[in-house]
């Protein structure tokens, strides 16, 4: 579990953890700002397997009306909603 | 019930009685009992026979009277029996009492038509002495499958793909549209199949070879043009009729020189079949199910409810995660294309319980779904336009949740991941394949997984337009519920769920499937009825409860629907899995086919090991990938070698 991480670490793991998990290793697929659902990167059980990487990762709660597309829809959007969390654990 | 192959020499020379052997060979399964080859000038008939009606008159390949009509045939005409007496008033002669030489009479009165007379399920070719012409045809709804290709001298045609594939001038090599139409639709679009230049008959389609021309056409379609009158009002007698036609649909499907079962899976369909069946027929019916390990797929509870109820003496087979990695090559190899799920599996154990018992013939309840109603994909496509006409409403997407209460990663949903996964944005309501969108681009994804060479052969959407070029003019017109009923009837039914599902994994072990819900009558029947009856609000297959009320437990007609459903990619990875499965996915056997990244496919693989992959997206690309190599293995590579399944095909082989 990790309670403190900088913008790169965090966007490196999330980034990496939507590459293996949802392209497979075709990371060239994923452009940061893209939205994952626009893309068709993710399905309905690929945002409750990306809360349960946030969840075990950083150890923080995605309460059920954070689960939606402005905090989980791209790298971007993914790695601030988990600063913001982060930083307020911290 | 039979398999039959066939040749006619384009440049006149002589049908070669060898090659009709050797494409016999392929289909023993399909027909054990007998088997016999007739060869007339150009054209050569071949039959392999599993004895059914008249087990001393009926061998194939079958003539008139007077010799000039051949036929090789394989299936059943349930209304032979009044086709006969019609045509004896007509003055025709006959020499057996088997359906076969109604058929011939019936193409000598009728001539090319003579097929719309037929209540069955028909593949046969009918060889014209005479006019020098062959004849072949499929049944309405495709229950039957017929292959047939052309080679730079004859037409070739067969049961199965696997008796074309050992003609000489005929090679084994993928169709990449194909393939790629069953990783969006889960079959191919006819006459496609997965093997370049094989082609299908479509279902309701006939044809005809001569003088070195082809001609194919359709002789029946369905028709949802609801009738006139409010069909609301009348309920009570619509359902009467509904029975009463199921009933005679039931009846005229136990016409057999040999004891016919029943399959009862526990749902309302196979239910009703069997009670019917119950009822028709009296004592001492066997009926068969299959039962789970796990108990998210058993429904073995309700198989016993229904067998105490009705009557019968049960029997079934347990089919655990192992099971199904272990009998997956052979039913591979029956299926002869890739599927997305394991779901006919068991029924590859099931069919060879029923064989075991000493069985030929099973009734079962396949169709239903289709004709009245009853898949959960009618009641999405009925939630999502609700849900369309009012986009900011809170409620109306929580229905989705609803449908689908066996699906828990469907209840943490928000509506925005709502609203993109089910389509609903007002671009999609006016999409003509709205009902199915979900569906077909979940199936889709899985297309991550082909290879840069592969992806760069298939245009993006070009099996969406495929699709939308083979709509009737008609579709249109159709209100959604039709548009979504045809899309199940026409594609779904005939090359997943009858094929790979039915025929194959029945005839596996020689059992035919007979199927009272697709008798065309029932199915015109329902075609006219109101949606609204079929579906009432959200009650799916509302007339057929309301017809079967008496006929079936309670328990049964009020269970929510449940799909079946078997063990899909675990079945491969519980402990350390079949050896063929790592072999298969393995790097060296992925790039060797070159069809799927092995990168990608390892990665995939790694969530499996992981206990990660839980999402049917994922499970239909492992199924997908695993069976796609198997294909290649069987029928292109042809490495299979007489011991590398030789473990499954030892254990399984039940003649």
């Amino acid at each position: 579990m990790q309670t403190l991480s900088n913008t790169m670490t965090v966007a490196d793991d999330i980034r990496q953890f939507v590459t293996d998990n949802f392209l497979f290793g075709k990371s060239a697929d994923l452009v940061d700002g893209e939205s994952l659902l626009d893309r068709g990167v993710i399905d309905s059980t690929g945002v409750l397997e990306l809360i349960q990487f946030i969840e075990d990762h950083y150890g923080i709660k995605v309460e059920d009306e954070e689960a939606i597309p402005q905090n989980l829809d791209s790298v971007t959007c993914l790695t601030n909603y988990v600063r913001t969390k982060l930083a307020a654990i911290a | 019930m039979c398999g039959i192959s066939g040749v006619l020499k384009l440049d006149g020379s002589q049908a070669d009685p060898h090659q009709l052997i050797d494409m016999l060979a392929m289909l023993r399964h399909r027909g054990p009992d007998a088997s016999g080859v007739h060869v007339a000038g150009p054209a050569g008939l071949a039959h392999a026979r599993l004895s059914i009606i008249d087990l001393q008159g009926g061998a194939q390949p079958m003539s008139t009277v007077d010799g000039c009509l051949w036929i090789t045939f394989n299936g059943e005409i349930f209304n032979y029996v009044e086709l006969r007496e019609e045509l004896l008033s007509k003055g025709h002669r006959f020499a057996t009492r088997s359906d076969t030489e109604v058929i011939l009479n019936a193409y000598r009165e009728f001539g090319e038509e003579c097929v719309t007379h037929f209540n069955g399920q028909w593949a046969l070719a009918i060889w014209d002495t005479t006019q020098q012409k062959l004849f072949l045809s499929r049944d309405r709804l495709g229950v039957r499958p017929l292959f047939y290709t052309r080679t730079r001298d004859s037409l070739l045609f067969a049961s199965e793909i696997k008796a074309v594939l050992t003609c000489p001038g005929v090679t084994a090599e993928l169709d990449l549209r194909g393939l790629d139409q069953i990783f969006t639709f889960w079959c191919t679009l006819p006459p496609r199949t997965v093997f370049k230049d094989i082609c299908q008959l479509p279902p309701g389609s006939s044809m005809v070879v001569e003088d070195g021309h082809i001609r194919v056409w359709k002789y029946w379609s369905i028709d949802y043009a609801p009738a006139e009158e409010d069909g609301c009002l009348q309920e009570g007698k619509l359902a009467e009729e509904l029975l009463c036609l199921l009933s005679d649909a039931t009846r005229i499907r136990l016409r057999s020189d040999v004891p016919v079962g029943a399959y009862l899976s526990g749902g309302i369909d196979s239910t009703v079949t069997t009670a019917l069946v119950k009822k028709l027929a009296g004592d001492r019916l066997r009926s068969f199910s299959v039962s789970f390990d796990d108990a998210e797929f058993d429904e073995s509870s309700y198989q016993q409810e229904a067998s105490s109820f009705i009557g019968t003496q049960h029997t079934d087979v347990n089919c655990s995660y192992e099971d199904i990695a272990h009998v997956f090559p052979q039913v591979i190899w029956h299926t002869e294309q890739p599927i997305l799920r394991t779901a006919p599996a068991p029924m590859f154990l099931l069919s060879n319980l029923v064989r075991k018992s000493g069985f030929k013939v099973v009734l079962t309840g396949e169709g239903a779904d289709e004709m009245l109603g009853g898949y959960d994909i009618f009641k999405e496509v009925k939630i999502r336009r609700f849900w369309g006409r009012n986009l900011g409403s809170s409620w109306r997407p929580l229905l989705l949740k609803r449908l689908y209460p066996y699906m828990e990663n469907m209840q943490r949903q928000s509506p925005a991941y709502l609203k993109s996964f089910f389509h609903v944005t007002p671009e999609d309501l006016e999409n003509p394949f709205f009902s199915h969108l979900p569906r077909w681009e979940l199936t889709a994804k899985a297309k991550v997984f082909f290879s840069d060479a592969v992806r760069s052969e298939i245009l993006p959407d070009e099996a969406f337009a495929e699709i939308e070029r083979a709509l009737p003019k008609a579709y249109s017109a159709w209100t959604p519920f039709n548009q979504a009923e045809y899309l199940e009837c026409a594609h779904l039914l005939p090359g997943y769920i009858l094929s790979s599902q039915g025929d194959r994994m029945a005839m596996a072990h020689s059992v035919e499937g007979r199927y009272p819900f697709l008798d065309y009558r029932v199915v015109e029947f329902a075609a006219k009825l109101p949606p609204t009856l079929k579906m009432k609000v959200l009650d799916q297959k509302h007339l057929l409860k309301r017809a079967s009320d008496g006929l079936i437990p309670v328990s049964i007609r009020k269970r929510p629907k449940q799909p079946y459903r078997a063990p899909d990619g675990k079945s491969f990875f519980i402990s350390e899995g079949p050896e063929y499965a790592a072999d298969l996915l393995s790097s060296r056997a992925l790039q060797q086919n070159g069809i799927f990244d092995s990168g990608a496919v390892a990665a995939l693989v790694n969530k499996f090991k992981a206990g990660r992959a839980n999402g049917v997206k994922d499970n239909m690309a492992l199924v997908g990938i695993l069976s796609t190599q198997i294909v290649v293995d069987h029928f292109i590579n042809q490495s299979r070698g007489p011991n590398k399944y030789a473990n499954t095909l030892e254990h399984n082989d039940c003649r």
